[in-house]
C-alpha cells in the first residue's frame, strides 16, 4: 500500500534540553536503552506487602492511598452536564475494595471473568481495578459495539460478571441475555441518584455502599491472568488477547519512557475505555505514577476539548490520530482562544501520525506530537518518540527501552524468510515485518481457548506483528502498512471477516467482501461489497437496509458506512475473497500478481 | 424553512446515515449520538449532509446546538436565511 506511506522528506524536530519545564524521564536513548533492564523496572514497584506477588491494582492504588500521595487527587471525572465527581487515591481505594467484596460477596472467584461495558464513567476505573484485586480477570467491551460483537465476546470469554449502564444494557444485552450461559451478574451503574430495578439485574451503587471498604489482596502471582483484551482477526472470531499481572511492569516504565509521566502531571488519555489503550493508559500507566488523570464522559468536541486541556490544566495529553485530525479540521483560530501553555506533552496511537499532524501540533499547541506504536498483544508501547529525543515527523519513532524490534524480510507469499531457524532482517529502508523478541512482561500470554492461533504469531524467537514498516539507517521505525486485511478505523482495528459474517446473515446477502477505504479524517472507513442472492435487486432501498442491519448488529463503530453491490467477488482458487484486489479495485490501484485468483464467469 | 421542513431535511440525511432508526420512537430532545448510535464519522456525515441539501454550513463551534433532533431543527430553522448560495433542496 505505497498511497499510505508517509513522506520521509519532512525536516527532524530536533529537541533542546532546558526547553521543558520538568525534566524528561529519558534523556539519552542510547544510554537509557544500554542499562535499562526489567528487574530494575519491577523494582520501580512495590509489590504485595508481605512478599505475596505482584497485583495491578496495588501498583496502581493501594500503594498510593498507604502513602503520601493518599489525599492527592486520582481521578477527576466530568460528567456529561458538566458535573465534576473527584477521587483520590485513598477514596479510589475504598471504592475498589468494596467492589472487591461485592464480587466476594457474589461467590466471583479468582480467573473468573468481569466484563465491563461503559462509557468513560468513574464507575469504570472502581469496578476494573476492583475486579483486578479480587484476583478476577477484566475484560472492557467498547460500548458502541452492537448486540453481535458483545455476545460473541462474553460467550467467548466465559463472561461471569457484566458491569454496564442501564442504558447499554437496556438497548444491547437485555435481548440476548437468555442466550448467555455462563453470565451469572449483571451491575448496572444507574443514572441519577435513584437505585436502578431492572429485572434480572443488580444495582451497583446500592451494592457498593453496602459492601466494605475494607480489603485484603490476595496473593497473586505476577504470571497469574488478569486482563483479557480482544481483539478481530481476518478470518475467524475475534480473539481473546491474555494479560498477566507483570503487565503492570510495562505499564509503568513505558509511561515513565514514552509518556514522560511525572507525578504532579495532570494527565488526560482520550482512548475509549473498551480498547487497550484506554486500559493501559487511561487506567492503569497513569495511576501506578500516582498522577492526576482527567476522565471525560463527553465524546470529541473540538472546542470542549481545548477548554478541557486549559481548564483542567493537562500537563501530559495522550490522543489518536484521528482527534488530531478533527482538531485540524476545526481550524487554528479555534485553538488560539485558549492557553494550552501547561500541556507539556502530547502523545498520539492509533494509527501512523501523518507528518502534516505532527508539524501542526508544534505550530498550534506549541509542542510537536509524539507518535507511538503498539498493539493489543504487546499490552503496552513498544516503539515511540520521546520528550527529549528529535523526531522524524511521520515515523513511530524507535523502541522503548528494555525492548528489541526488527523489521523481517518476507517472501513473496508474505511469510516471514527464516535460513538455519534465524529469521532474516531487512537491510536499512527495506520493508517487511515488523517483529519484537519475546520478553517484555506485557507482552500477551494467549489467545484465550486459541493455542494454535497464538502460536501461529511466532517465529523463529521472534513475535510477528502483522504490521508491514522499515526501519532507516538511524533506527527510526516507519509503518507502511498492514500484511493483512485488518482494517484500522479511527484508531480501533476492525476483522473485515466479523462484519462479512454479520452481512452474509442478512436473507438477501450471498457473500460479502469487506475493506476498509482511506478516510481523511478516520485514515480508513469500512466498505462491503455485496452480492445478492438471486431474487434480490440491487436496489437503493435494499442498500439501506443493509447499512442499517448491520448498524443494529455490529454497532455504528464497525457496522459498513458504505455498501456496494457486485455482481460477483474476486476469490482465490481456494475460495477465499481477495479483499486485498477488491480494496486496490476502489483505489484505482495496479492489481498486482493475479495468478492465484479465481476465473470468474 | 420552518421547523416541519427542517425535521423532514433531517429525517431524510439521517435515513441514509442510520437507515434502521425510526425516528419517531427517538426522543427530540435526547442526546443525538447515544440515542441514533451514531460515531463521530455519522455525525460528519450529517453537517456534510446538511450543507449538501440546504447550503448551510454548520461551523464546528455551533456543533454543541446540535446535540439533539430538536436542537438540529431550530438551528436549520434560525439559519436558513444566511445559507451559502448553493444546492438547494
Amino acid at each position: 500500500m505505497p498511497a499510505q506511506r508517509p513522506s520521509m522528506d519532512w525536516p527532524r524536530i530536533v529537541k533542546q534540553l532546558g526547553e521543558s519545564a520538568v525534566r524528561p524521564n529519558l534523556v539519552d536513548y542510547e544510554r537509557s536503552c544500554a542499562e535499562f533492564t526489567w528487574d530494575d523496572a519491577r523494582g520501580a514497584l512495590d509489590g504485595l506487602p508481605g512478599g505475596l506477588g505482584l497485583n495491578i491494582a496495588h501498583e496502581a492504588v493501594d500503594r498510593h492511598a498507604s502513602g503520601p500521595r493518599a489525599h492527592h487527587v486520582a481521578l477527576r471525572c466530568l460528567g456529561r452536564h458538566g458535573e465534576v465527581r473527584e477521587l483520590t487515591y485513598s477514596d479510589l481505594r475504598d471504592a475498589t475494595n468494596r467492589f472487591a467484596n461485592a464480587l466476594e460477596a457474589l461467590g466471583v472467584q479468582a480467573g473468573e471473568r468481569v466484563f465491563v461495558l461503559t462509557g468513560r464513567l468513574p464507575e469504570l476505573p472502581i469496578a476494573v481495578l476492583g475486579a483486578l484485586k479480587r484476583g478476577a480477570v477484566v475484560c472492557p467491551l467498547f460500548s458502541a459495539f452492537g448486540p453481535e460483537p458483545i455476545r460473541e465476546r462474553l460467550e467467548r470469554g466465559d463472561g461471569r460478571v457484566l458491569v454496564t449502564t442501564e442504558v447499554l444494557y437496556r438497548r444491547k444485552v437485555e435481548p440476548l441475555r437468555a442466550t448467555l450461559s455462563q453470565l451469572d451478574h449483571v451491575l448496572l451503574v444507574g443514572t441519577g441518584d435513584t437505585a436502578t430495578s431492572v429485572p434480572g439485574t443488580i444495582d451497583l451503587a446500592t451494592t457498593l455502599s453496602a459492601a466494605s471498604p475494607i480489603y485484603e489482596i490476595p496473593a497473586t502471582s505476577p504470571e497469574a491472568m488478569a486482563l483479557l483484551h480482544f481483539t478481530s482477526g481476518t478470518t475467524g472470531a475475534p480473539k481473546g488477547a491474555v494479560h498477566v499481572h507483570a503487565a503492570v511492569i510495562a505499564h509503568h516504565a513505558t509511561g515513565r519512557f514514552a509518556l514522560d509521566l511525572h507525578p504532579d502531571d495532570v494527565y488526560w488519555c482520550t482512548a475509549d475505555p473498551g480498547w487497550v489503550t484506554g486500559m493501559s493508559y487511561g487506567i492503569i500507566s497513569p495511576l501506578t505514577h500516582g498522577v492526576t488523570s482527567i476522565v471525560d464522559e463527553r465524546e470529541f468536541d473540538a472546542r470542549r476539548w481545548y477548554q478541557t486541556l486549559q481548564d483542567q490544566r493537562v500537563t501530559v495529553w495522550y490522543t489518536s490520530p484521528t482527534a488530531v485530525r478533527m482538531l485540524m479540521k476545526a481550524g487554528r483560530e479555534v485553538a488560539k482562544e485558549f492557553d494550552l501553555r501547561a500541556l507539556r506533552f502530547v502523545a498520539s496511537v492509533g494509527e501512523p501520525l501523518n507528518p502534516e499532524a505532527v508539524a501542526w501540533g508544534a505550530e498550534v499547541l506549541g509542542l510537536p506530537i509524539h507518535d507511538n506504536w503498539w498493539q493489543t498483544e504487546t499490552g503496552g508501547i513498544m516503539i515511540s518518540n520521546y520528550a527529549a529525543v528529535d523526531i522524524k515527523p511521520g515515523s513511530m519513532g524507535r523502541p522503548l527501552p528494555g525492548v528489541e524490534a526488527a523489521i523481517l524480510r518476507r517472501d513473496e507469499k508474505g511469510r516471514v524468510v527464516v535460513r538455519d531457524g534465524e529469521a532474516e532482517e531487512s537491510a536499512p529502508g527495506e520493508e517487511g515485518e515488523l517483529a519484537l523478541r519475546p520478553g517484555w512482561p506485557s507482552m500477551f500470554r494467549g489467545y484465550l481457548h486459541d493455542d494454535e492461533r497464538y502460536r501461529a504469531c511466532f517465529q523463529a524467537g521472534w513475535y510477528l506483528s502483522g504490521d508491514l514498516a522499515s526501519r532507516d539507517a538511524d533506527g527510526y521505525f516507519w509503518f507502511v502498512g498492514r500484511g493483512d486485511d485488518m482494517i484500522k478505523s479511527a484508531g480501533h482495528l476492525i476483522g473485515p471477516f466479523e462484519v462479512e459474517s454479520a452481512l452474509m446473515e442478512h436473507p438477501a446477502v450471498a457473500e460479502a467482501g469487506v475493506i476498509g477505504k482511506p478516510d481523511p479524517v478516520a485514515g480508513e472507513i469500512v466498505k462491503a461489497f455485496v452480492v445478492l442472492r438471486p431474487g434480490n435487486d440491487a436496489t437503493d432501498e435494499l442498500r439501506l437496509e443493509l447499512i442499517g442491519f448491520g448498524r443494529k448488529r455490529l454497532g455504528a463503530a464497525i457496522a459498513p458506512k458504505e455498501i456496494a453491490f457486485a455482481d460477483d467477488l474476486p476469490k482465490t482458487r481456494s475460495g477465499k475473497i481477495m479483499r486485498r484486489l477488491l480494496r486496490a479495485r476502489e483505489l484505482g490501484l495496479p492489481e498486482g500478481d493475479l495468478s492465484t485468483l479465481e476465473v470468474t464467469q | 424553512m420552518n421547523t416541519d421542513e427542517a425535521r423532514e431535511v433531517i429525517a431524510r440525511i439521517l435515513g441514509q446515515i442510520a437507515p434502521e432508526v425510526d425516528l419517531a420512537t427517538v426522543a427530540q430532545d435526547g442526546e443525538l449520538q447515544q440515542e441514533l448510535d451514531l460515531d463521530s464519522m455519522d455525525f460528519l456525515n450529517l453537517v456534510n449532509g446538511i450543507l449538501e441539501s440546504t447550503g448551510i454550513d454548520i461551523p464546528e463551534r455551533d456543533y454543541p446546538q446540535m446535540q439533539s433532533l430538536d436542537g438540529c431543527a431550530r438551528y436549520l430553522v434560525a439559519h436558513s436565511s444566511d445559507r451559502a448560495p448553493g444546492p438547494m433542496s
